[in-house]
């Protein structure tokens, strides 16, 4: 009897065992780790199974989306907590490590000063104080995730203390976003102002206009990936990521039952915005480009329909959400650039009111009711018999 | 008074809503291992004395007393709950999206449990043990793996009193726990809460008066904020005033 129910206890995945996820998990990193990179180097670039570089630079960037995406996914999917502000945070991993970058330009700059372009442009002599420590790669890596970390940790510390939850918790979040568009905006914070961090030429050396730099980035970014889902798909099977999933079904219940729910909530917050900090540190020397208009309130709400689209609290549906998304609004805004919005919009209301659980409950769906017809099948021959 | 071997001892309370009486000198003492059900009128502060013993509301007058010497008025509800009282909703509240096991898990007695030490926890064989004796006191030995969410509204019931013993409470106070019940699973409700009588104290807030006479040993009545009885079965229902109280507000006293 107490056998029985401890393998009960341990099997207690209901949809998707782990067997699945597993096997989906190396189906995963063997298509994106090892054949992409192929497809991209080994046939000849006519074939029709050659996969250009920018196609695989673009996948990059959508892997770099899916690792905030799993952060997400943690605080808004599992715990309930919809944070409407993951931009910021991506925001700040990204300008720690396009600070980096500008510095390393050197005197290749437009205007041959050791100083970045847009500084000379608003005729600052000297480089901020704050810019120094960005001249050393390590400080810009581990600036990259700890200052969102650290951001996050404080805003997270007086919000979740003050009890701010729900659509209040949303709002606070989404007015931070605001902030942060404004304070990244101004010339005077001498982050670039509007056109934000470019014209980036290298990265400890190595040139990113090289194919094979970009895909380099790209492997970087896969293993990043695979590192976040692990270390998520740890935090949610342990005894914590059941205290989160019970934060979301009755706060109440899990204070009457001993656990300090704001803990909790801080986090994951904090693991959340050390993830899309990591993501910003890795779509910037991909793509090439940081502005405030990547961070604001409009991207972070485009992030938490990623989410909504892939299927909450399953980590695997946040992966793919972020990258079928991000894949529709590349193919889409090719033909129709106009109507991008409207069906991003669309996109988001169909899922909310048809499928909320996004792609992974369709899945999940189709393939009961293969199994039902499975089952059914073989009755029936049992039947005939 | 408060020496002679009560579990809860409340003297003199009284919880004033906006010049509303809701506790108007409350005096109610329950005695170690003993299961003692109130009953009363709508707004006769039933709920309100349970809220008080939880420390959710707070009593402009009175001493409410914990176990030996323990004064309960002014601490939190948590802090409540950790010396050593369990509180059981009028509503199902557990976990709809975790296991019946996972509810039962998290709600077990631990020496910490703050985040790191529940990310790299795992269970003992002694605190699977306990789950699973819980299990099968509650009646739910056969559901372990299921989601909590797709259990009837009775045996959702049960699964938040195991949830309640699991934290090892010394009192353990349930609110209405039959409403919406069958006439079977208020049965099993009245013989689960006997067998948690004999390691617990236990107060039961009831209306039905079948359940009531199922259950009880003794029975305070409470009316506009103050016991106006207290005593068996029998004696209550003989009782002038309480007859008095409850024919002409309910339509079956069983009187």
């Amino acid at each position: 009897m107490i056998r029985s129910l401890n393998m009960l206890s341990h099997n207690h995945i209901p949809s998707a065992s782990r067997a699945d996820v597993g096997l989906a998990f190396w189906i995963a990193g063997f298509v994106l780790l090892i054949l992409m990179p192929l497809l991209n180097v080994m046939p000849a670039e006519d074939s029709w199974i050659h996969l250009s570089d920018f196609s695989l630079n673009r996948f990059g960037k959508f892997l770099a989306f899916a690792i905030l995406a799993l952060g997400l996914d943690l605080i808004w999917g599992y715990t309930g907590v919809l944070s409407l502000g993951q931009g910021v945070f991506f925001g700040l991993g990204a300008y720690c490590m396009g600070m980096h970058l500008m510095l390393t330009i050197g005197n290749e700059s437009v205007y041959g000063s050791e100083l970045p372009d847009f500084m000379v442009w608003n005729q600052v002599k000297a480089l901020p104080l704050f810019w120094k420590p960005f001249y050393s790669f390590p400080v810009a890596i581990l600036g990259a995730i700890l200052v969102p970390t650290a951001f996050a940790l404080v805003f997270g510390f007086l919000a979740f203390r003050s009890r701010i939850r729900g659509v209040y918790f949303a709002i606070i979040t989404q007015a931070l976003a605001l902030v942060a568009w404004l304070v990244f905006n101004r010339n005077e914070t001498n982050l670039g102002g509007t056109n934000g961090l470019t014209d980036f030429k290298q990265l400890l050396g190595f040139r990113l206009s090289d194919p094979g730099t970009q895909r380099a980035l790209y492997v970087l970014t896969v293993l990043c990936l695979g590192g976040a889902y692990l270390l998520c798909l740890w935090i949610t099977r342990s005894r914590a990521g059941r205290v989160l999933i019970a934060v979301r079904d009755s706060e109440p219940r899990v204070v009457f039952s001993g656990y300090t729910p704001a803990n909790y909530k801080l986090f994951v917050f904090v693991v959340a915005a050390a993830l899309a900090g990591l993501a910003g540190m890795l779509y910037v020397p991909q793509v090439g480009i940081i502005t405030p208009a990547q961070i604001g309130v409009l991207p972070s709400l485009e992030m938490v329909i990623w989410v909504a689209v892939g299927g909450r609290g399953t980590l695997a549906g946040a992966v793919l959400g972020a990258v079928s998304v991000n894949l529709g609004r590349s193919l889409l805004t090719n033909y129709f650039p106009e109507l991008w919005p409207f069906i991003l919009g669309g996109l988001f209301v169909v899922v909310v009111l048809l499928f909320p659980d996004g792609l992974v409950g369709i899945m999940r769906h189709l393939k009961e009711r293969i199994q039902n017809m499975r089952v059914t099948a073989l009755s029936a021959e049992e039947g005939l018999r | 008074m408060s020496d002679h071997g009560s579990i809860i001892y409340l003297e003199g309370v009284v919880v004033d809503y906006d010049g509303f009486k809701a506790l108007n000198n409350l005096n109610f003492i329950v005695n170690y291992n003993e299961l003692r059900v109130v009953i009363g009128p709508n707004g006769a502060g039933k709920t309100t004395l349970l809220d008080v013993i939880c420390g959710k509301t707070r009593p402009v007058a009175g001493r409410v007393i914990f176990g030996k010497d323990q004064e309960l008025i002014g601490k939190r509800e948590d802090e409540i709950v950790k010396l050593g009282i369990g509180r059981k909703f009028q509503a199902p509240s557990i976990y709809a999206n975790l296991t019946v096991w996972d509810n039962l898990d998290l709600s077990l007695k631990r020496p910490s449990k703050g985040v790191f030490s529940t990310l790299l926890g795992t269970s003992t064989a002694e605190e699977r043990k306990k789950i699973t004796e819980t299990l099968v006191t509650i009646g739910l030995g056969d559901y372990a793996g299921m989601r909590a969410g797709s259990l009837s509204h009775g045996q959702k019931q049960w699964l938040e009193i195991g949830m309640v013993i699991l934290q090892d409470p010394s009192l353990l106070l349930v609110d209405e726990p039959v409403a919406g019940m069958t006439d079977k699973e208020t049965e099993q409700t009245g013989r689960l809460l006997q067998s948690l009588a004999e390691k617990h104290a236990i107060v039961v807030i009831e209306h039905d008066m079948e359940f009531v006479r199922q259950i009880a040993r003794i029975v305070t009545v409470l009316h506009e904020g103050t016991v106006i009885c207290e005593g068996t079965v029998e004696k209550v229902q003989s009782d002038a005033r309480v007859r008095e109280i409850y024919l002409g507000r309910q339509k079956v006293t069983h009187g």
